[in-house]
């Protein structure tokens, strides 16, 4: 039961930034310039890297031969854990940025505290993702001042991907079961501290970057409990391509 | 209003006690985006520990028609270069 809650939790942390990864990875080639297209790619790898080492760690709880590559390509769609957030289409550089700088404010304060996890694998992984995502924060940060601050047109792009997305970051503090159990067992984070984080991250930078932050409004949102949105599908459908078409395959 | 941004020359230093070395050019809408730009760029695979740019309209270069003038009269004067000391290993780059 326990590694049950265990290796669901591992999910949980591993498929926000393995889904955000491969929406970053979609970039590769088609960034808006050069170096924002390095940039995107690298933090997709940084990303990845992350999921590596929780889905390792799962895999070693699971036992009985699973290996990372099971949990990242051979799941179904209703099996994954991440939130409908990341999901959202590389829709223009705005949306990459609005999702990223969401995404950054939740993430950074998670790390900080699962660094203190009573699980000491889950307190390593964070604590060696910690550098990358102070990275990533700062990145996406400055980008929404930029645009936001930007143009006429750099300003009203990223607005509207802001009040696009926010709807999707409730989910980010709706907790789960398997949240509550770990939180208690002090494995887990405290969602409702992350939050009084991200609420004020959110607010400063937005005001610095004269945009407006989007009253807080219900969302159904349910990506956590494996219901999302209509773009995972498709994700998946490239993601699980080779290793669907070549079981098995190594590097 | 112009399309694209300004290019930055980018000087990377690979470890402490080298110098900064000119590695490429980037394009970057100022200094702070350009440093990021140039790490992004040029240090993915822990190329260096510090990170110059420059804007490249900046750089005065020479007239490369005056290379005989500027270049020529030191290629004849082997007295100039210190080819006479043998220096100790332990000074390292030099």
């Amino acid at each position: 039961m326990m590694k049950q809650a265990q290796l669901q939790y591992l999910l949980l942390l591993a498929d926000n930034p393995l889904i955000l990864g491969q929406r970053l990875g979609e970039l590769c080639g088609h960034g808006p310039s050069l170096e924002t297209d390095i940039a995107l790619t690298n933090i997709s790898l940084d990303l990845l890297g992350q999921v590596r080492n929780y889905l390792q760690y799962a895999a070693e709880i699971h036992g009985e031969g699973k290996t990372e590559d099971d949990f990242a390509f051979l799941r179904l769609e209703h099996e994954y854990r991440n939130v409908v957030l990341v999901e959202q289409p590389n829709t223009d550089f705005a949306w990459v940025i609005g999702r990223q700088f969401l995404f950054d404010a939740y993430h950074l304060p998670l790390l900080n505290q699962l660094a203190t996890s009573k699980d000491s694998q889950i307190s390593a992984i964070a604590t060696k993702s910690l550098k990358e995502v102070q990275y990533h924060h700062r990145f996406s940060k400055e980008w929404i001042k930029r645009l936001g601050d930007g143009t006429e047109e750099s300003h009203s792009r990223m607005q509207t991907a802001i009040r696009t997305l926010w709807p999707y970051t409730n989910e980010l503090f709706t907790e789960t079961e398997v949240e509550r159990q770990m939180k208690e067992l002090g494995v887990g984070a405290n969602l409702q501290l992350i939050k009084t984080e991200f609420d004020a991250y959110v607010a400063e930078v937005l005001s610095e970057a004269s945009l407006e932050k989007p009253a807080d409004v219900w969302s159904k949102a349910q990506g956590k409990e494996g219901i999302h949105s209509e773009h995972l599908g498709y994700i998946l459908s490239e993601m699980q391509y080779m290793q669907r078409t070549y079981p098995n395959m190594v590097w | 209003m112009k399309k694209e941004w300004p290019v930055w020359e980018v000087f990377i230093r690979t470890k402490s006690g080298l110098d900064h070395r000119h590695v490429g050019s980037i394009h970057a809408a100022d200094g702070k985006m350009a440093i990021e730009n140039a790490r992004d760029v040029y240090t993915r695979r822990k190329e260096g520990v510090s990170i110059w740019v420059v804007p490249s309209k900046s750089i005065v270069a020479n007239n490369p028609d005056e290379g005989g003038e500027l270049f020529e009269p030191a290629m004849d004067k082997a007295y100039r270069h210190p080819t006479f000391y043998e220096l100790p290993e332990e000074l390292g780059h030099m």
